[in-house]
C-alpha cells in the first residue's frame, strides 16, 4: 500500500545576508513497506523526523531523492498528487487547526464537495463517516463547541468521506485529554478491523504502540528498529539511548529479568500480571 | 472580550426564517436595511419596530439573546443619540450651561436610536438564523455573476467562511493570551486611552504570530483533503428557492411599501 524507496529529504533555505543555500537533511534514507489493511506506528521524539515522513505519504512534500509509492503511485507525478490524497488521507495534530467549516456536516463534506462528486453521494457518504466515527449524532453541531476528542474524530470522519484506502495520523492526541485519547484510539483501531483500513498511526505514546501490529522507531532521519510491539519494546536499550519511554511493565519485566527471574517480554499489564503470578506460583 | 456580538453566531433552531432560503434573506436584509433609512414619520417607524418584533418572535431565538448583542454596541447607540441630542440646531426647548436641547435634536436622537437597535437586530436576524456556511454560500452564489468579470467569488466566500470559523478559536486564544501577559504583570485596564492601546501590542503581537501558524497548517490540511481551484466543487446541500421563499419575500415587500407609505401619506 505504502512504500518509500531509500527516502531522502533536505530542507533548503537560503541565508538572506551571504546568499548561500543551507541544507539540512531531515530523512536519511528510509526503506518501509506497509502492507495493506495493517496497523503500523510510527515512534520517534520530536524532531526524530516522524511528521516529515508522515507528510510524503500525502504528497505535501515530495522527496529530495528516493521515491514514494501510495498504491503504487508515485508522489513524485504531481498528475497523481489528487489521486494519492484520495487514496492516503492525513489528520493532523492540532484539531483546531484542521477543521474547515463551523458545522459538523459541512466539515465532513469538505474533500468530497472539492472533488467534485454529486451532493446526493456526498450526503451517503458524510452519513457513513460520521457513523463509523460515532459522531452522526453532532451532524448539526458547531464545530467550535466539541471537545478535542470529538473534533479529532470529526476530522478522521473528513478523511473517510474521501473513502480512502489509508489513513496516515501524525501524532492526532497529542493535544488531548486522556479521555479524547482513548476515543481517538478506539475509532482507530475499530477502523483498521472493521473495514480493513491501513493505518499509520506518527506518534510518542508507548501505550499507543503497544495496541498496533507493528512498531517503527525513527530517531534521526533513520529507522532503528522495525518490527511487532513486543520486539521493538525488548530493545531497552537501544530505545533508552535514543531517549524513548518504554511501557511500564515492559521496564519491570527487564529489571525482573537482570535480577534473576525467569520472567518472558511483556507489553501489556495483564500479561505481566501473569507472570509475575505464574512466578509467585512456582515459589510457592 | 468578543464573545458577546452575536454577528456570526448562528443558533441552530427551526423557525421560518431558518427555513427561508438564504439568497433571498441576505436581499431582504438589504432591502430591511434601505427601507429602515428612508422611511419618515413616527407612524412608519413605529409600524417597522412592529414589523421587526414580529420577525423576532417568528424566529424562533429567544428575545434576550437579541438583547444581549446589542450590549457592546450600547455606547456607539447612546452616544450617537446623545450628540444629535445636543448638536441639532432648532428651536430651543431647553438650555442648561453650554448645552441646548432643540425640539429638532430630541426628534433626530429618538430616530437615531430607533434606526440604530432595529439596524442591529435586523442584520442579525439573518445572521442568527443562517448558518455561516449558508450565508457565504449565497454570497457565493450571488456574486457568481460577476466572476465573469474577474471577481473571484468562490475565494471571496471561502474566505468569509474560514473567518467565520476562526472567530470563536481565536477569541479564545485572546483570552488565553490575555491571561497569561496578565499573569507575567500586564495590565490592561488603567491608564488613559494611549497607554491601554499600547498594552494591546503584547496582546496582538503573539494573537496575529498564533493566526500565521493556524493559517499555514490550515492550509496544509485544506491541501491534503483535495482543496484545489481547478475541479468544479460541488456543494452537499445546494439550496434551491422555492415557493415558499418566493411568497415569503412577496409579504415583506408589499409590507415594507406600505410602511414606507404610511410616511409619505399621514
Amino acid at each position: 500500500m505504502l512504500e518509500t524507496i531509500n527516502l531522502r529529504f533536505e530542507f533548503r533555505d537560503e541565508d538572506l545576508e551571504t546568499g548561500e543555500i543551507l541544507t539540512d537533511e531531515i530523512l536519511h534514507g528510509i526503506d518501509l513497506k506497509i502492507e495493506k489493511g495493517s496497523f503500523v506506528t510510527v515512534l520517534g521524539h520530536n524532531g526524530s523526523g516522524k511528521s516529515t515522513l508522515a507528510k510524503h505519504f500525502n504528497a505535501i512534500l515530495t522527496p529530495s531523492s528516493g521515491n514514494v509509492l501510495v498504491g503504487g503511485l508515485n508522489t513524485r507525478d504531481t498528475k497523481n498528487v489528487f489521486d494519492i490524497r484520495k487514496r492516503c488521507g492525513m489528520v493532523f495534530q492540532n484539531p483546531d487547526n484542521q477543521i474547515v467549516a463551523a458545522i459538523v456536516e459541512d466539515e465532513v463534506a469538505f474533500a468530497p464537495e472539492n472533488l467534485g462528486i454529486d451532493p446526493k453521494i456526498i450526503r451517503e457518504r458524510v452519513d457513513a463517516s460520521l457513523k463509523a466515527v460515532e459522531m452522526y449524532d453532532y451532524m448539526h453541531s458547531q464545530t467550535s463547541k466539541l471537545s478535542g476528542g470529538q473534533k479529532q474524530r470529526v476530522a478522521i470522519a473528513g478523511v473517510l468521506a474521501m473513502e480512502p484506502e489509508c489513513i496516515v495520523l501524525d501524532e492526532p492526541t497529542a493535544m488531548l485529554d486522556p479521555r479524547g485519547r482513548r476515543e481517538v484510539i478506539s475509532t482507530i483501531k475499530r477502523l483498521n478491523k472493521t473495514k480493513n483500513m491501513t493505518v499509520v498511526l506518527i506518534t510518542h505514546y508507548m501505550d499507543e504502540a503497544v495496541q498496533s501490529d507493528r512498531t517503527v522507531v525513527i530517531d534521526d532521519g533513520k529507522v532503528v528498529l522495525d518490527g511487532t510491539p513486543k520486539e521493538v519494546f525488548s530493545h531497552i536499550e537501544t530505545l533508552d539511548k535514543i531517549g524513548l519511554d518504554i511501557p511500564q511493565v515492559t521496564r519491570l519485566m527487564y529489571k525482573l529479568r537482570q535480577d534473576g527471574f525467569d520472567v518472558p517480554e511483556c507489553i501489556t499489564v495483564d500479561e505481566a500480571k501473569q507472570a509475575i503470578l505464574n512466578i509467585l506460583g512456582k515459589r510457592k | 472580550m468578543f464573545k458577546d456580538i452575536i454577528i456570526g453566531q448562528y443558533i441552530n433552531a427551526d423557525s421560518v426564517l431558518h427555513r427561508l432560503d438564504p439568497k433571498i434573506k441576505i436581499i431582504l436584509t438589504v432591502l430591511y436595511v434601505v427601507v429602515l433609512f428612508i422611511i419618515r414619520g413616527s407612524v412608519s417607524y413605529v409600524l417597522f419596530a412592529l414589523m421587526t418584533l414580529c420577525l423576532v418572535l417568528m424566529s424562533n431565538i429567544k428575545p434576550k439573546v437579541f438583547i444581549k448583542g446589542l450590549k457592546p454596541l450600547v455606547f456607539i447607540i447612546i452616544f450617537t443619540a446623545v450628540m444629535n441630542l445636543l448638536l441639532t440646531p432648532g428651536t430651543v426647548m431647553v438650555r442648561f450651561w453650554i448645552f441646548k436641547i432643540t425640539y429638532e435634536g430630541i426628534r433626530s436622537a429618538v430616530i437615531m436610536f430607533t434606526r440604530l437597535v432595529l439596524l442591529v437586530t435586523g442584520t442579525s436576524l439573518l445572521t442568527l438564523t443562517t448558518s455561516p456556511l449558508k450565508l457565504t454560500d449565497a454570497i457565493e452564489t450571488l456574486l457568481s455573476p460577476l466572476s465573469h468579470i474577474k471577481v473571484p467569488a468562490h475565494e471571496i466566500a471561502m474566505m468569509m467562511s474560514i473567518a467565520i470559523r476562526f472567530i470563536p478559536t481565536l477569541a479564545d486564544e485572546t483570552d488565553k493570551i490575555q491571561k497569561a501577559q496578565t499573569s507575567r504583570g500586564a495590565d490592561f485596564q488603567s491608564g488613559n486611552i494611549i497607554t491601554r492601546a499600547r498594552a494591546m501590542i503584547p496582546l496582538l503581537v503573539p494573537l496575529f504570530i498564533s493566526a500565521f501558524r493556524r493559517a499555514d497548517e490550515l492550509a496544509t490540511a485544506m491541501d491534503s483533503r483535495c482543496y484545489n481551484a481547478t475541479i468544479k466543487r460541488t456543494k452537499l446541500n445546494t439550496s434551491r428557492i422555492g415557493k415558499a421563499d418566493i411568497s415569503y419575500a412577496l409579504v415583506f415587500i408589499c409590507t415594507n411599501i406600505i410602511i414606507i407609505m404610511f410616511g409619505y401619506i399621514i
